[in-house]
């Protein structure tokens, strides 16, 4: 769907500007732009006029939909949207839901009034707090009046906000116009499937029109909004994520088609998450057995629609009600106890230098990344590996192996380096000591590492992991992440060139079950 | 003549609240509950009872035999 040719109108003063921007959203989004027509090289196959300069204002501190942004910036959501309006096959209402749509479980609910003053407390206490987003546990929509009431009493006391919701799209072509009345710039739609024959494997069941509906009629009806609201958002400038579950079996191949479907109704972002169906979680898919996919899988299935659209790999597929970075969790630092106890002093300029001093520490880390891509060896453009990094953000190599809650997965090739993803693990070492079986767990999930950078580590660990042929590599200890990757390339490179090492392809590894719980 | 909540089923999530038409729903100490003197079991509204088509557990809005079924008048 490329209509590169359009604004002819277009002068090339205006023309430049907009490649400018298109650079430096590119630079922000941790990759540069290839000279070809300006085509981002991590994937975002619109030409300019794809990218209206005004999208970058929307998503450069929104951590969900900048991977980027995602290191400086925080999100929260607030549990207030109980009922739901569909089933989903991996979800299971009874123990709290194990997967996107209301992930992982929630401590407690909130009324509006209680989420508003939840909002203002968390945003004054951690100033890098920049988005407010509704997910659930059920469907927003499904709650119109606690969802907008919610809305409402944020944007007045906290205007700086962005306020964004997260939905299944059943009820959404008839809460466009409300979702724009109410600035509302962010609206992530979850869509498993263009086809109602594929659906139907999905969905058991949608409550529309006072009736449920079952099988395909149900599929269709909920394909039929999804689309619909998707393009009434689009035509209203309302910025669009598509998040996808991935189903091997069921929809893994089918993701390359609703992939093209979304694009073209001018969906922003695409977020291919990986089924999360164990057994105790008492999904239909827990209990039938259906798989989630391997690490490799679904980077394979993340890149093979890279070609058509800007693909998320940064989701941490977190609770209902989150509050932080993603990857870490404050919830239980603002329970609704903690919050009545609070002075709130809800300090707008202080919110806003803090946010400035973060876009310049970016601006750092992207200009030293750019500094030590300069002389890649174009001879090895066919070597390709993975690196895991533990970090708690800024962009840096900041956390001690044991501490990692996850490690963020980078590609390095001579192209540079590219964000592919999280790996996330089980706490490794807790209490001052390592345990050999989460060791294991760590190894599994970042098998197809060839190092892992870390701030710190251990003997024990450092002598398994080089067993498992991963290099433990603690030299970058609060270096910049992507400036320190392409160094590590470099060597590597240099390394095969001498015959000091051999390049080998790693394994597979093992994406965790079970919904994000931080410590 | 009505339906009833198994209050160890119910998650509380407040779905069928909003769709009985006879407001006969309301939530009490965690859960929800049907005031049975209300519930019409939709009968006149609705082909299907309400409470039961929205909500996400199975087998948790039954009918209350404790009660005759509800005769439209």
């Amino acid at each position: 769907m490329d209509n590169h040719a359009g604004e002819v109108s277009a002068t090339a003063d205006q023309a430049r500007s907009i490649d400018q921007i298109m650079q430096q959203v590119a630079e922000h989004k941790g990759c540069g732009t290839s000279s070809e027509g300006g085509k981002a090289s991590c994937g975002s196959s619109g030409g300019p006029e794809d990218m209206d300069p005004a999208i970058w204002e929307k998503v450069k501190n929104h951590p969900c939909y900048s991977e980027e942004a995602h290191h400086h910036f925080a999100r929260m959501h607030v549990a207030v949207a109980p009922a739901c309006n569909i089933q989903c096959n991996y979800c299971n209402r009874k123990y709290d839901c194990a997967n996107e749509s209301r992930p992982g479980v929630v401590s407690e609910k909130l009324t509006p009034e209680q989420a508003a003053k939840k909002v203002l407390a968390v945003a004054s206490t951690i100033p890098q707090m920049t988005v407010l987003g509704i997910a659930g546990p059920g469907d927003p929509l499904a709650n119109p009046e606690k969802t907008f009431k919610t809305f409402e009493l944020v944007a007045q006391t906290a205007p700086d906000i962005k306020l964004c919701v997260s939905t299944n799209g059943l009820a959404l072509p008839e809460h466009v116009e409300r979702l724009s009345q109410y600035n509302i710039d962010h609206v992530t739609i979850t869509i498993n499937m263009v086809d109602p024959e594929v659906g139907q494997h999905i969905y058991p069941w949608i409550f529309y029109k006072n009736k449920r509906w079952k099988g395909i009629d149900a599929a269709r009806i909920l394909h039929e909004h999804q689309m619909r609201g998707l393009e009434m958002l689009t035509e209203r400038g309302i910025l669009c994520k598509v998040n996808s579950v991935m189903i091997p079996g069921i929809n893994d191949q089918h993701l390359v088609e609703v992939n093209k479907a979304v694009k073209s109704r001018g969906a922003f972002l695409h977020n291919i998450m990986p089924l999360i169906s164990a057994p105790e979680h008492g999904t239909v898919f827990g209990l039938n057995g259906q798989r989630g996919p391997t690490a490799q899988e679904l980077k394979a299935l993340q890149d093979s629609c890279e070609g058509e659209m800007n693909m998320m790999r940064h989701c941490r597929q977190c609770r209902a009600d989150a509050v932080g970075l993603l990857g870490e969790d404050h919830s239980a630092e603002f329970t609704t106890e903690k919050i009545e106890a609070m002075d709130v002093n809800y300090d707008l300029e202080g919110r806003k230098a803090y946010q400035e001093a973060v876009e310049q520490e970016r601006q750092a880390t992207v200009a030293a990344k750019q500094a030590e891509l300069a002389d890649l060896e174009a001879e090895f453009s066919d070597v390709k590996i993975l690196i895991a990094v533990a970090t708690k953000g800024h962009g840096r190599v900041n956390e001690h192996f044991g501490h990692a809650q996850e490690f963020q997965i980078y590609e390095l090739s001579t192209e540079g380096s590219k964000f592919v993803g999280h790996r996330r693990v089980d706490l490794y070492c807790q209490g001052g000591y390592g345990e050999e079986d989460s060791l294991q767990t760590v190894i599994r999930a970042i098998n197809d590492c060839v190092a892992v950078f870390v701030a710190k580590i251990g003997g024990c660990p450092k002598a398994d992991l080089q067993a498992a042929g991963i290099d433990p590599v603690d030299k970058y200890a609060h270096e910049f992440i992507e400036q320190s990757a392409v160094k590590y390339f470099k060597d590597y490179l240099a390394k095969i060139k001498s015959g000091e090492i051999q390049h080998v392809v790693r394994g597979d590894a093992d994406i965790r079950q079970g919904a994000y719980i931080a410590a | 003549m009505a339906f009833k909540i198994i209050s160890s089923q119910c998650t509380a999530c407040s779905a069928c609240e909003p769709e009985c038409p006879n407001n006969a729903i309301r939530e009490k100490d965690g859960t929800f509950i049907i005031k049975p003197e209300k519930c019409t079991e939709c009968i006149g509204y609705f082909d299907d009872p309400q409470c039961v088509a929205v909500c996400p557990v199975d087998d948790t809005c039954v009918i209350d035999n404790s009660y005759p079924r509800y005769v439209a008048a």
